[in-house]
């Protein structure tokens, strides 16, 4: 790519994602939502960081592995449980973390 | 508010916001090796970091410019790549209502999926808006210069730190968005969102561009939304929410 031409992919990339986030941001704080957007909204969340989490547990390396030496997967449901018992997120980090890395660097 | 206290919240979100640092590190150096090695010059993988600053549309970028692809093909999927972004922005707009234009500027700039899971989570619990926005700045902050280092780090030692890609430093950020997710998950029509959101997204996981993700999410809200209506939560509560609850 000439100089040029990076600058311009630059300046296209920084428009559309500035795009995408600013224009959103402001507004819903400005106009009144109706109900069911509101609703629809409060689900953001726990979809989106679902969406992303699942893939990585359960296909770690780009293909489904539900198997006992997944680690991602095993660290993972330990994880949840400890969360849904502790609601605790810094117990529920440290002691994720610790299980995957055992997993990962001593079996 | 004083000054100690708006520095306490601006820490509290740096703070935070350090599991995400830790699985950040990893892509912002291999984003930098990436960059280099797709032939971009070295000010454009510092000026996309600088000025785009969206992690997972840069890594697409870069692999786009070394097959050769045109730059509006480039754009145009950084837009679709991004789109989720527009979800965190309407989701946390509500609770941003009547701040100036010179914070929600650059705010909207910085917003990424770890500022937003990290400031979600206060921002129901703090009603105060100025505790809000010095939270998320301590955030988006920390995030932005660690981003910045990394994809120096990525330009100038790419080839040596590649093992570093191998540790798995990604669960931190996975292990994180568990301790956030879970605690609000409350009610049947949560858990369903939860698991479809889930479940969509790892089949359609194949799709390029994050498409996957993001069918995940709308189908997530979706199902959430249905359920909703249908079963409104204060009858399906998972647990038995004592008077010190929320």
């Amino acid at each position: 790519m000439t100089d040029l031409e990076q600058i311009l992919l630059i300046v296209g990339m920084m428009v559309v994602t500035f795009g995408v986030r600013y224009p959103i941001l402001s507004l819903s704080g400005r106009v009144a939502l109706p109900n069911w957007l509101k609703t629809a909204l409060s689900y953001v969340p726990v979809a989106v960081l679902s969406a992303l989490s699942a893939p990585i547990l359960l296909m770690p390396e780009g293909q489904l592995d539900i198997a006992i030496d997944n680690e991602y997967l095993l660290a993972g449901l330990f994880s949840i449980a400890v969360a849904a018992l502790s609601k605790n997120l810094l117990l529920t980090i440290a002691s994720g973390m610790v299980l995957f890395l055992c997993l990962r660097f001593l079996f | 508010m004083s000054v100690s206290t708006r520095r306490t919240i601006f820490i509290a979100g740096a703070r935070d916001t350090i599991p995400m640092i830790i699985g950040a590190i990893p892509f912002g150096i291999l984003f930098g090796t990436l960059g280099i090695s797709a032939g971009l010059s070295w000010w454009a993988i510092m000026g996309m970091s600088l000025f785009v600053y969206a992690g997972s549309s840069q890594f697409v970028a870069a692999s786009l410019v070394s097959q050769g692809v045109g730059g509006i093909v480039i754009v145009i999927t950084t837009f679709v790549v991004n789109l989720r972004h527009g979800l965190y922005a309407a989701s946390l707009g509500g609770y941003l209502s009547g701040l100036p234009r010179r914070w929600l500027l650059p705010m909207g700039f910085s917003l990424t999926d770890e500022t937003y899971a990290v400031v979600i989570k206060r921002f129901e619990l703090d009603g105060d808006i100025d505790g809000r926005r010095w939270y998320y700045a301590g955030s988006a902050c920390l995030m932005y210069g660690n981003w910045q280092v990394c994809t120096v780090l990525g330009m100038l030692f790419g080839q040596r730190l590649q093992h570093f890609g191998d540790l798995g430093l990604e669960f931190a950020m996975v292990v994180t968005f568990i301790g956030i997710i879970v605690p609000l998950i409350r009610t049947y029509p949560m858990l369903l969102c939860a698991i479809v959101a889930s479940g969509v997204s790892v089949v359609f996981n194949f799709l390029p561009h994050k498409l996957g993700l993001f069918a995940g999410a709308i189908a997530g809200i979706s199902i959430g939304l249905l359920l909703h209506r249908y079963f409104p939560p204060a009858n399906s509560s998972l647990v038995e929410r004592s008077v010190s609850d929320d």
